[in-house]
């Protein structure tokens, strides 16, 4: 590169963390991290598919604290990206795009994440 | 000549990357596809992870749950493809590492998806 020092802009710890910001970024990061959750997914098939001993293996994987840990914030992640996601759809149509509607979507899309992995886990909990 | 592009090249307008809307689309595409699969699965999941063997094995060789699992894992094995493809071509900037981790992450997502299609069907067809 040239010797001389060009000056940089300004990089993302400069800024004030914003709802906007922050939630664009989560929405990568959870998406990397579920991408991980895909091999969770097939090692669970995996297990299933070999037997009744494999399976009590994987239920030990999963039922452990690490395990269940891991299961918990996939399950938000998940919701998250999933709720996020249907808000970046509406963004693709050029829908609530005006700076009022993005942080009333961003918050509801806090809101349901919370609510969908609250019921799952009640779900999970009440019926096992 | 005002400009060197053709006439085909400009109606196909795919640009310098030789490669259109086709990646928008079906991240799109498989992204509606996964919110009424997911949300069944998430709580199918729920209900039926505490159970013993048997039900659970139930739970996947019925007919609705093997077809609904297996386009689950192709389409979010795709779409998880598709995004991880972005972040290497936000962030990875050497030519070689690059093209090598795009590489790696084709052959993983093919074998992912291939794994869990066959485990399905051993449970499905298998005693």
């Amino acid at each position: 590169m040239a010797a001389q020092q060009r000056p940089l802009s300004p990089h993302l710890q400069i800024y004030k963390p914003q709802l906007t910001s922050v939630m664009s970024i989560l929405h990568r990061a959870t998406g990397i991290f579920l991408a991980a959750g895909t091999l969770a997914l097939v090692y669970w098939l995996l297990a299933i598919a070999g037997g009744a001993e494999s399976y009590k293996q994987a239920q030990g994987v999963f039922g452990s604290f690490i395990g269940l840990l891991f299961l918990f914030g996939w399950s938000f992640a998940l919701f998250y990206h999933l709720c996020n996601g249907i808000r970046h759809l509406f963004w693709d149509a050029a829908k609530g795009m005006d700076i009022k509607s993005v942080y009333a979507s961003g918050k509801l899309v806090w809101f349901a994440a919370i609510v969908l992995t609250a019921l799952a886990w009640g779900l999970a909990l009440t019926t096992k | 000549m005002s400009d060197l592009r053709t006439p085909l090249a400009k109606v196909r307008g795919l640009g310098s990357a030789r490669d259109g809307t086709d990646h928008y689309i079906a991240q799109r595409l498989t992204a509606i596809a996964l919110v009424p699969l997911l949300l069944w699965f998430v709580f199918s999941l729920a209900a039926v992870a505490g159970q013993d063997f048997q039900h659970v094995h139930a739970w996947v060789r019925s007919p609705f749950n093997s077809i609904a699992l297996i386009l689950l894992s192709i389409v979010l094995i795709y779409h998880a493809h598709i995004g991880l493809h972005e972040v290497v071509e936000d962030y990875l900037h050497e030519d070689v590492v690059k093209t090598i981790a795009m590489v790696l992450m084709k052959f993983l997502a093919i074998t992912l998806i291939v794994t869990a299609i066959v485990a399905v069907l051993r449970i499905v067809l298998g005693g």
